[in-house]
């Protein structure tokens, strides 16, 4: 059953390289649409000089920086308005204004405040995740089962260790879907962003490619990033089923 | 002295200020210490009201409620409640550790929740069971789970609403039969809410048929005499069913008439 799948993943792959091949070389031949094996040669030809390496350690460590900031910014608040009527109403308008305004369209203002330089970024980053932090948190903190609470107290809990032995507990599954989805959106995020003002990244090496007409190094970056993106989510998935499977059961 | 005094209780709901619901009114209500107390009622008739009285998580709209001589002003390790379904447990806990969180909110030392756990795991038949998660677990082993944590925390009382009801009818009798033993070994009193009169007569030692709501009471309590040894085939069983069917049926109808006029 499992080889099965593998199976069927490898013969997928297999398909879209042909397919892609076909289309690149007989269909529409032209220097604008790279074929595989052009790309993979300017792939290898990026790895052995190093800059791939370097674009994908920038906008790795930018997404990680930010991400985590934003998480353990996101989360604490997520948790008080989740708790308390009041904080969820007082912080509502904010978020519900926020989350609106993607960050692609604040890459402007970060750049003029905080540069070009890595503050930007991060910045930026954070603002991608902090608010999908905080409303999956809220949510699962208002979705914990009423008789969870209620069975604590029967049990002689006080509010304080309640907020801490049950609330929290039960929240982590949707502290960590939040986190996975801020995850995701932070790549588009850090693409962008690296296009629009940086000296370097993958954003920035497609960027830098397209003005000098190397198309097969826009497809490098392309591929990249989808790679990139499915091995940290997998990742992730690994990291919590190794450090947080008691708290997640068989949800994710 | 009673254990439990209900006194004139009515609780109310609002939906909007014109909009009222009285769920309970007038219930006059005595549970006797040591006393395996069950309280039958046709569905909607407010019985889960009484208990959550008495847990305190509602408060009463008019009324006192006293156990052992003290108000009732919310819930608290005294009265240790089993719930209907198996949300109440923690996930990310095991069942042991699920045992021991009263105590451990408490600030009991390890040592002697870890004690308590394994006397309590062993009383309800899970021995060898307390490194599982509750996603690991039955419906039953989850309902043994429940007990055993609200006995670990030795309460003066036990509130249980229904905690078979999501069983199925094998699971449930077996339940049961560990419930009655459970019971002679520790003997708390013990408030069970069930509309099982089967289940009330084979595990109560007294039975408190409630009205069909709305502003339900108690309509009479039946002493369960002497010891049925719990056995469905006794033959004061068959009297003990058919006095309480006989009060219960008219509840049944009226709750079904007024299901089919709304």
């Amino acid at each position: 059953m499992k080889l099965n799948v593998y199976a069927t993943y490898v013969a997928s792959t297999v398909a879209m390289l042909v397919v892609w091949h076909l289309l690149a070389t007989y269909v529409f031949p032209s220097a604008l649409f790279s074929a595989p094996l052009e790309v993979l040669k300017s792939l290898v030809e990026l790895v052995r000089n190093g800059t791939l390496v370097e674009h994908i350690a920038i906008s790795l460590q930018r997404i990680l920086i930010g991400f985590l900031l934003g998480s353990l910014l996101g989360i604490p608040i997520g948790l008080l308005m989740g708790n308390s009527a009041f904080i969820r109403h007082f912080l509502e308008p904010y978020i519900e204004f926020f989350r609106f305004i993607p960050p692609i369209a604040l890459i402007t203002v970060a750049v003029i405040w905080f540069g070009i330089g890595e503050t930007s970024k991060v910045f930026l980053i954070i603002y991608t995740t902090i608010f999908i932090v905080i409303l999956n948190t809220a949510a699962g903190v208002m979705r914990i089962p009423a008789n969870k609470i209620r069975a604590a107290r029967c049990l002689g809990a006080s509010s304080r260790q309640i907020f801490f032995s049950v609330a929290i507990p039960a929240t982590v599954p949707y502290i960590l879907t939040g986190m996975r989805i801020a995850m995701g959106n932070s790549f588009a995020t850090i693409v962008s962003a690296e296009m629009l003002g940086a000296n370097a990244g993958i954003g920035t090496m497609i960027w830098t490619a397209r003005m000098f007409m190397q198309v097969n190094e826009v497809f490098v970056g392309l591929l990249v990033l989808g790679l990139l993106g499915f091995v940290t989510d997998r990742l992730f998935r690994l990291l919590i089923f190794r450090f947080a499977g008691k708290y997640v059961g068989a949800s994710i | 002295m009673s254990l439990v005094k209900f006194r004139d209780v009515e609780k109310t709901f609002w939906k909007d200020p014109a909009n009222s619901y009285s769920a309970v009114r007038g219930l006059t209500l005595d549970i006797e210490e040591g006393e395996f107390f069950c309280l039958l009622g046709p569905t909607g008739c407010g019985k889960t009201t009484v208990l959550n009285l008495l847990a305190g998580f509602e408060l009463p709209t008019r009324g006192t409620i006293e156990l052992d001589g003290r108000a009732i002003v919310g819930p608290g390790p005294d009265r240790a409640v089993v719930f209907q379904g198996d949300d109440s447990l923690y996930d990310w806990l095991t069942a042991r550790e699920n045992v021991e969180f009263g105590p451990r909110m408490r600030g009991k030392p390890g040592k002697e929740r870890a004690e308590l756990a394994d006397y309590y795991l062993q009383l309800v038949g899970l021995r060898g069971q307390g490194h599982k998660h509750p996603h690991e677990l039955s419906g039953g082993m989850k309902q043994r789970t429940q007990i055993a944590r609200v006995l670990a925390n030795e309460p003066k009382m036990l509130l249980m609403d229904e905690p078979f009801g999501a069983l199925d009818a094998q699971t449930r009798r077996v339940m049961q039969r560990e419930l009655v033993k459970i019971w002679n070994t520790t003997r708390k009193s013990v408030l069970f809410i069930t509309h099982d009169i089967d289940e009330a007569i084979i595990l109560g030692t007294k039975i408190g048929v409630m009205r069909a709501g709305p502003g339900s009471d108690v309509k009479a309590v039946i002493r369960i005499e002497g010891d049925l040894g719990h056995n469905r085939n006794h033959p004061r069983f068959a009297e003990y069913y058919d006095q309480v069917n006989s009060l219960i049926e008219d509840e049944v109808n009226r709750t079904l008439a007024r299901e089919t006029q709304a």
